[in-house]
């Protein structure tokens, strides 16, 4: 595909006179919203039924998931910095603030690790009781899809690197951001529920 | 060409920075207040507000929400609010709200 239909393909937009491929993440965003919904219901249904050990204050480390909390809402900052920065087509700052923005979500993702893997070690697994089940399945979805942007935004890296991203492209990168910013919020609110409400 | 991202206006550089800082700190504010024992009465609505302010704030400004079409503003709130809706229904038919739950 030439440069200029690449650039066409860009901007097509809908009927509504916006810009389809963010509609379609707008409505993808929105049954995100139904599906975290449903598993937040479970964790809170499910909430002090455990009829067996550990129990979330046994196990919650506030202090160490504060940290890895800061450091996703950094994130959405550097994904902001990333977007203005290839709209102005500054692609030095673009391809920067891009990589931070992965590199960031890598060092959620490994502190989300940690946590499990020191869960695990203190008895409590996916079948143990219900706050393992609920507790796993809630932040485990959120983490799979912190992984998947995380690749999001390597590709979009490599295309910044080859050449191949460029302001022209700009809703690309908005519409990686939408995606980054929701995993974010979903994250402030499970912050809340699952750590502080304990 | 113009992209089509550059015709709405969107907050500057400067008014992300401060809009990171603001939800660094309500992150310090959250946690400081869960540590005081004197707040603990009113931990539930006070977190649940702060939590809400995070929210909205990485909303309206990183998603561009507030600078946007409303048609986008549409496509999220209205899930959002039936998602909600249906939180608060389930917690109240398992008896949340009433204290019916409790570990055993």
């Amino acid at each position: 595909m030439s440069e200029t239909a690449a650039a066409s393909a860009e901007m097509h937009q809908s009927s509504t006179g916006l810009p389809s491929r963010k509609l379609l993440m707008w409505a993808f965003i929105g049954s995100e919203c139904m599906l975290f919904g449903s598993l937040i219901i479970t964790y809170l249904v499910y909430r002090g039924r455990s009829i067996v050990g550990p129990y979330p204050e046994d196990l919650l480390n506030i202090p160490f998931i504060t940290v890895t909390t800061f450091v996703l809402l950094m994130s959405s900052l550097t994904m902001v910095l990333a977007l203005a920065a290839v709209q102005r087509n500054d692609m030095r700052q673009g391809k920067l603030w891009l990589l931070m923005t992965a590199l960031l979500g890598l060092v959620f993702l490994a502190g989300q690790v940690y946590e499990f893997t020191h869960f695990v070690h203190e008895g409590l697994g996916l079948t143990t009781n219900l706050f393992g089940a609920s507790f796993f399945l809630l932040t485990g979805t959120h983490g799979a899809h912190v992984f998947v942007g995380v690749i999001w935004l390597l590709t979009l890296f490599v295309l910044a690197v080859s050449g191949k991203l460029t302001s022209e492209n700009a809703e690309t990168v908005e519409i990686t951001g939408l995606y980054w910013h929701f995993v974010d919020v979903v994250w402030i609110v499970l912050f809340t529920i699952i750590y502080l409400l304990v | 060409m113009e992209n089509s991202t550059a015709e709405h206006a969107h907050a500057s550089v400067k008014t992300y920075l401060v809009v990171a800082a603001v939800l660094g700190v309500i992150t310090a504010v959250e946690v400081a207040i869960f540590y005081i024992e004197a707040l603990q009465p009113v931990l539930v609505p006070l977190l649940l507000t702060l939590s809400a302010a995070k929210f909205t704030l990485v909303v309206g400004f990183f998603m561009h929400l507030k600078y946007d079409s409303k048609i986008f503003r549409g496509l999220f709130v209205g899930p959002l609010a039936v998602a909600i809706l249906i939180i608060l229904a389930m917690l109240a038919l398992f008896g949340v709200f009433g204290g019916g739950g409790g570990a055993a």
